[in-house]
């Protein structure tokens, strides 16, 4: 897994690049942790489109890292989802709280 | 009538680092009798939420090379039939486990569905306990009418 961030407008894109599983979720979330909070960033854009495989372990994190934003007020969006990633996010009410947001990014 | 193409049995000690193994293989497993990239994407997602499932909960995360997961796998010209197997703990109550959002481990950020994420992209499953302890996930899935054909030589 590799965690791509960029700055920009006070938006911090992140890319996922790679597969988010039960093998890589802790340093994903550890990576994400390190960016997010940003007294600067006032919304947050994640990009889907290298990721080539997540299970439901991915979606643990990704609830994960919505609550700690929400207390902050950034909100999170989610871009480019593969057919796989956006059956899960439907499956599972995701984009509810994190809503897909078309174009982006890095 | 379906006609069994092929088996394969494998033994995996339950690491999380194996997990991608596993779905590999299982996918390349069904290649022979061209499945769709859907179908292919539908069979390493379940694979996935087994084994992590294996190694989360039957295991505990103990990652020892003695806790081993056995995945047995049946090709027949229609149909991928695919059983996890553990040694484990067992599920105390599989009905409450296969509920979507059920998690025993709330505060770990785990969100509880992955039966629900088995269920949904295979067209069947039954979950059981092992009369020695651990649980077995046995799935199946149906292929499109179109890939039955089997690529030959």
């Amino acid at each position: 897994m590799e965690v791509l961030t960029r700055t920009h407008r006070n938006v911090l894109y992140i890319s996922l690049n790679g597969e988010l599983d039960e093998k890589t979720a802790e340093y994903t979330r550890l990576a994400l942790e390190q960016t997010m909070f940003n007294e600067k960033v006032n919304q947050i854009v994640i990009d889907l489109a290298n990721l080539s495989f997540m299970d439901s372990t991915g979606i643990g994190v990704l609830l994960g890292r919505y609550k700690k934003m929400k207390d902050h007020g950034v909100p999170i969006y989610i871009a480019n989802p593969s057919a796989q990633a956006e059956r899960i996010f439907q499956m599972t009410g995701l984009y509810k709280i994190m809503p897909k947001i078309k174009g982006a990014i890095l | 009538m379906s006609e069994l193409i092929n088996t394969m049995s494998m033994q995996i000690p339950a690491k999380s680092e194996n997990e991608s193994f596993a779905r590999a293989v299982v996918a390349a497993f069904c290649v022979g009798i061209n499945p769709t990239i859907d179908e292919i994407s539908d069979i390493k997602t379940a694979v996935s939420e087994a084994v992590t499932n294996c190694v989360v909960h039957a295991y505990q995360k103990r990652q020892s090379k003695n806790d081993l997961i056995t995945i047995d796998c049946k090709l027949y010209s229609d149909m991928l039939e695919v059983k996890i197997s553990d040694h484990g703990v067992g599920i105390p109550d599989i009905k409450k486990a296969m509920e979507p959002f059920y998690t025993t481990e709330p505060d770990n950020e785990r969100s509880g569905m992955g039966f629900t994420v088995m269920q949904s992209f295979m067209d069947t499953i039954s979950v059981n306990n092992q009369d020695g302890g651990g649980t077995v996930v046995t799935m199946q899935k149906v292929f499109t009418k179109e890939n039955k054909q089997v690529s030959g030589e």
